[in-house]
């Protein structure tokens, strides 16, 4: 239990997807222009996220992994397609419910709902899920279970929400600023984030 | 149709300069920032997606009239996993030291939104060769960048180049220090940003 919240609070400060990784930048970069719709993606992410880690460690370690299905066959080289294809249909299905129940966001969100699937961050956690599954059970990293999954899901998740309400909000102060020409847009965003990441720097001493 | 129109030269070059990926359309940033720590990684990153991109257009290129068009995103992202899987494992053959270094992002390659958006926007109608030569142009325009910012991240953080220093010992006696600041993971937003804007105020007139 320690260890499942010890990785919840460290995946979302120490280890966090944007300012540690910089995994799923684009949708972040392009999204985050209005607190509301950044909330939106925020957990529609979060949500994928929580599905997709936990199925793809029961992949990884019940099919993929050195013999699971034939003896002395491993097979974890198919974990990319494998991985895709979960996180794909796990989008198709989000992407119906949030049609159903909010069209306003579903509009909103336009293309960015459907290109969850290939957000950096998603994929990017069940392959960092991948490589701490063959650390050392003493490792503040360790993945050894399902619980564990979950936890560190989440709190990638809400990480990742951090950030990009974060800088939504900071964007939407900065449109009444006078920036120079050529930066504007993209270039103090990303400066903006830079900064940030900076600011996000001191957790990394944290231990828990 | 000519081996190299105008059509297929403009495929080729715009995205190394008036439409870059990363600078212009802001694509597979990622990528792009975290492994631009030193030079060599970025160059291999940067070979590896440039493979990618160009093999991936030509296959969707191929095969553009025979797939549905509602399930034309997973054959896409089948394509492409199939080929990050090529060469990650050509990658681990080769150059083992580097293929450790990148770790995760040789798999995010399939989820750089530069090769999605291309095989959207690019490989689903137009002919094979002037997709090759739009995938070989964009991988280059993505490549350029991730050398530029890690020839700066690793000549001032480390003040060395492709693992040999070149800053002379002499400079260090005289109290020259390198810049930590330059390896942090913060800082390569930052390099980014400011070729951002040297790039747009270079090109200030299609605006």
């Amino acid at each position: 239990m320690e260890h499942m919240i010890s990785l919840f609070v460290r995946s979302i400060f120490v280890d966090n997807m944007i300012f540690a990784f910089f995994l799923g930048m684009c949708s972040y970069l392009a999204v985050s222009k209005n607190v509301k719709t950044a909330l939106g993606l925020g957990v529609a992410v979060t949500f994928v996220l929580l599905v997709t880690v936990p199925v793809d460690y029961l992949l990884q370690t019940k099919v993929l992994g050195p013999d699971c299905i034939v003896e002395g066959v491993d097979l974890s080289f198919l974990a990319f397609i494998l991985f895709i294809a979960v996180i794909a249909g796990m989008v198709q299905l989000v992407e119906m419910i949030v049609e159903r129940f909010s069209p306003s966001l579903y509009a909103s969100l336009g293309i960015f709902l459907p290109l969850i699937a290939v957000n950096c961050a998603i994929m990017g956690a069940s392959l960092f899920m991948q490589q701490r599954i063959g650390m050392e059970p003493t490792n503040a990293q360790f993945i050894g279970g399902v619980g564990d999954c979950i936890a560190y899901a989440l709190g990638s998740g809400i990480g990742w929400l951090l950030a990009i309400v974060g800088l939504a909000a900071i964007r939407e102060k900065m449109a009444y600023t006078d920036v120079p020409k050529p930066l504007q847009g993209l270039g103090i965003t990303f400066i903006t984030v830079g900064l940030m990441a900076l600011a996000f720097m001191c957790f990394s001493g944290l231990n828990i | 149709m000519k081996l190299f129109s105008d059509e297929n030269k403009a495929a080729f070059s715009s995205p190394l300069n008036l439409n870059n990926p990363v600078t212009v359309q802001v694509l597979g940033i990622c990528s792009a920032l975290a492994v631009t720590s030193q030079l060599k990684p970025a160059i291999i990153m940067g070979l590896s997606v440039t493979v990618i991109t160009a093999v991936a257009n030509l296959v969707i290129s191929l095969l553009r009239k025979t797939i549905p068009n509602r399930i034309r995103i997973i054959v896409q992202l089948v394509v492409v996993a199939t080929l990050v899987t090529i060469v990650s494992q050509l990658l681990k053959a080769f150059v083992y030291d580097v293929s450790v270094q990148l770790s995760v992002y040789v798999g995010l390659i399939i989820t750089n939104c530069i090769l999605m958006g291309r095989l959207e926007a690019f490989a689903m109608q137009s002919g094979p060769w002037s997709s090759l030569l739009d995938g070989i142009g964009n991988g280059l325009g993505y490549a350029w960048v991730l050398v530029a910012v890690g020839f700066v991240r690793e000549l001032f953080g480390s003040g060395k180049l492709l693992g040999f220093q070149v800053v002379p010992d002499a400079l260090y006696e005289a109290g020259y220090m390198n810049n930590g600041m330059m390896v942090m993971p913060a800082m390569s937003l930052i390099i980014v940003g400011c070729v951002i804007w040297a790039h747009r105020s270079l090109n200030k007139e299609e605006k």
